[in-house]
């Protein structure tokens, strides 16, 4: 069993700080994703997990062992790199070998001839031949077992690299971004690949990414980084629906989420330019306020109709078939904003023409100016709601 | 060499590639045939020039009895050749050439190959070690090589004096049979070794670093693991490069023999180049020089062919 606990962990490198008192607890079996952009420290994160780098404070445990100061190999982990890391004067197969042979023979056994010599070596290696075998029937490349990497495919290596991880049966499986150097549609394929793995495998899974598709698909619960701290962990859907501060909003969803500065009014109702929206704050009157509003929050109204909350000129409009994306500058914002609109619903607009738009009160993210989360009552209801689609969801995952 | 590499590697994979159809090509227009001669004619007349046209020369006087100076000469044929491989002193010579480049090549290999290693395992001084290394490379061999007359001089030199205080075995290096073709050798060596070694520090660094990190991870982590599962091999088609360049320069020995010898004491040190340079130079048979000349060449091309042909095979590290 190998659930993985991190307490504190924090590294500098030259004074600059990587990571910053970093904790979390994985279960047994889990797929986390840590998602951030580059430079936020995921990678550095899991090199610390497998034991390739070394924290400067805090503690690594895997399966309620401390790690501190284990090699890499004694922390039984497998890791897939973003650069696949094949041996390139090896063939398939001796990539997959290697971690069965370094682990199953000893020092002499290993050397080139007088190994074979020995007793008890070929017998050896007959059944590492024999897992590699199966690990490669399982990821269909056995017909690829005799070239070398740089007769493979993008998809052929990635799936070697999974390969070489997988044929020691480890009980942690680290990757760092897999799927980066894939084209896009070999990409969603391979994604749904890791899926069905983890599900066959049942071993926990730490994969970091950028991408957000990818956090949203494969996790159980996704870490957002930012700047070397853990911002927010939680079920995909909790981290879109209910954010903790402003910077995790924006960094999750696209389009991107707007955000708008108001002024708490009179009776918890909010003040947005001259017009108003009812939203329960709980906050003093003439507090600043930031509103965060998803894209599809928006719906279209006449111009003055009720509710209207922003209008302005269209400046672009993408047709994604079962959507609009509508791009417009609205007044008194500094940035365009982004509205996603269901296209059958939606009225004819073009570019240049005004639109009007108001937003459903209830999907409205409320924002202190210094960022983090204001929760409304309708916050916390929904927040409950969340949490009973996590207990079904489980749910339906163990079954 | 990379570039070369990368440039083969891409020209395969764009053959592959060609399209079948391709081969209907539009007529080609008589200005291009044109351009194309201008293009190509620069380097064409420059290689005739400089390269085939002397090589021509030389096989050609070396099938005459040309003394340099004089006016007449005769076609003698292959009786240079017969002449020189019954020549006592050259087949020394040859026979010298290869004990030494059999001591140099191998020895700058290795001890270029275990510098490297170990500047690059340490954490400081390592520009400093490098410098160290690579200067008697840069410096003349000229100058240096009176320095090591002097360091190997019987009565008065560190080395002898170094030997005799702690106890072993004194000699005149460069005056007895024995020991001048081993002495000269290790002067070779020491003079290439910087040359090895920064070219396999080039070589380690562009190793990348996931390489040794997947190596770690797979449980390759001991220095004998590490080494034979990801540094020699990736190292493969530099030490191959070496391996090649090193015995070219040790075949051109010439400087520290007409320096510290001339060949002597008897051939003992006579080497190709320093014969080919008595017998053009010194005693004007050119004809008979021709001749070594060719036999020279005849080693560094094959030298040259067997390195382009096991680096096309041997790099398959894209």
């Amino acid at each position: 069993m190998a659930a993985i606990s991190l307490h504190g962990l924090s590294k500098h490198y030259g004074g600059n700080p990587v990571l910053d008192a970093v904790s979390l607890d994985i279960e047994d079996g889990e797929f986390l994703t840590l998602l951030g952009p580059s430079g936020c420290g995921k990678s550095t994160l899991l090199r610390i997990i497998a034991g390739l780098e070394a924290q400067d404070t805090g503690s690594v445990a895997i399966g309620g062992l401390a790690v501190d100061g284990l090699r890499p190999k004694q922390r039984d982990v497998a890791m897939v790199f973003q650069s696949y890391a094949l041996y390139p004067h090896m063939t398939v197969a001796a990539n997959m070998a290697l971690p069965l042979k370094m682990r199953r023979l000893t020092p002499l056994q290993r050397l080139p001839v007088v190994g074979r010599l020995l007793a008890g070596t070929k017998a050896e290696i007959r059944q590492i031949e024999e897992d590699v075998r199966r690990t490669a029937a399982v990821l269909e490349i056995e017909h690829v077992l005799g070239r070398k990497p740089g007769e493979l495919s993008g998809g052929q290596r990635q799936r070697v690299a999974v390969g070489r991880a997988m044929v020691r049966r480890p009980s942690v499986f680290l990757m760092d971004e897999p799927l980066s150097n894939l084209d896009a549609k070999l990409r969603v394929t391979m994604r749904a690949e890791i899926k069905e793995l983890h599900r066959r495998l049942g071993v926990t899974f730490v994969y970091v990414t950028h991408d957000q598709a990818e956090a949203m698909t494969l996790s159980d619960r996704v870490a957002v980084m930012l700047d070397g701290k853990l911002r927010q962990v939680g079920r995909p859907l909790e981290i879109y629906a209910d954010p903790a501060e402003r910077r995790v909003a924006e960094f999750i969803g696209s389009p991107k989420i707007t955000m708008i500065e108001a002024r708490v009014g009179d009776g918890g109702r909010i003040h947005v330019g001259g017009r108003g929206l009812a939203i329960e704050t709980g906050q003093q009157p003439d507090t600043a306020i930031v509103l965060g509003i998803r894209p599809e929050a928006f719906t279209p109204v006449a111009a003055g109709g009720q509710g209207e909350l922003l209008a302005g000129r269209v400046r672009l409009v993408e047709h994604l078939g079962s959507d609009l994306y509508v791009h417009f500058d609205a007044e008194g914002q500094a940035e365009p904003v982004i509205a996603r609109l269901d296209a059958e619903r939606a009225p004819h607009v073009a570019a240049g023409e005004r639109i009007h738009l108001a937003v459903r009160a209830e999907r409205v993210l409320l924002f202190a100016p210094e960022g983090q989360r204001i929760r409304t009552c309708a916050d916390q209801r929904a927040a409950g709601a969340v949490v009973d689609t996590r207990v079904a969801a489980r749910r339906g995952y163990a079954r | 060499m990379r570039m070369a590499i990368g440039a083969r590697y891409d020209a395969s994979a764009g053959r592959a590639d060609v399209d079948p159809s391709a081969k209907v090509l539009p007529a080609r227009r008589p200005g291009e045939a044109v351009a194309a001669v201008a293009l190509a004619g620069p380097a064409t007349v420059l290689l005739l020039l400089l390269f085939i046209l002397p090589v021509a020369a030389i096989v050609a006087i070396a099938l005459t009895d040309w003394q340099f100076g004089t006016k007449s000469l005769h076609f003698v044929g292959l009786a240079n050749f017969e002449g020189i491989f019954a020549d006592e002193a050259f087949v020394a010579s040859l026979r010298n050439t290869l004990v030494y480049v059999s001591i140099v090549m191998p020895g700058t290999v290795l001890g270029g190959l275990a510098i490297a290693l170990t500047i690059e395992s340490g954490g400081t001084l390592r520009d400093f070690y490098r410098a160290i290394h690579f200067l008697p490379f840069m410096a003349t061999l000229a100058a240096m090589a009176i320095v090591w007359e002097a360091l190997l001089h019987p009565t008065i030199g560190l080395v002898n004096g170094t030997f005799a205080a702690i106890g072993l075995p004194t000699a005149n290096w460069l005056r007895d049979e024995a020991t001048v073709l081993p002495v000269l050798a290790v002067i070779g060596i020491w003079q290439n070794l910087g040359f090895a070694m920064v070219l396999f520090l080039a070589g380690l660094k562009s190793i990348p670093q996931d390489l040794y990190d997947a190596a770690d991870i797979d449980g390759a982590d001991r220095w004998l693991d590490r080494l034979m599962t990801v540094t020699l091999p990736m190292l493969g088609p530099v030490a191959m490069f070496v391996v090649i360049v090193v015995a070219l320069r040790a075949f051109e020995v010439f400087d520290t023999v007409q320096i510290l010898t001339r060949g002597g004491p008897g051939h003992a040190s006579e080497v190709l180049l320093h014969t080919l340079y008595r017998e053009s130079f010194e005693f004007l048979r050119a004809g008979y020089g021709a001749a070594i000349t060719v036999v020279f060449l005849v080693i560094a091309v094959t030298l040259t062919l067997v390195q382009a042909r096991l680096i096309d095979k041997r790099v398959h590290y894209q």
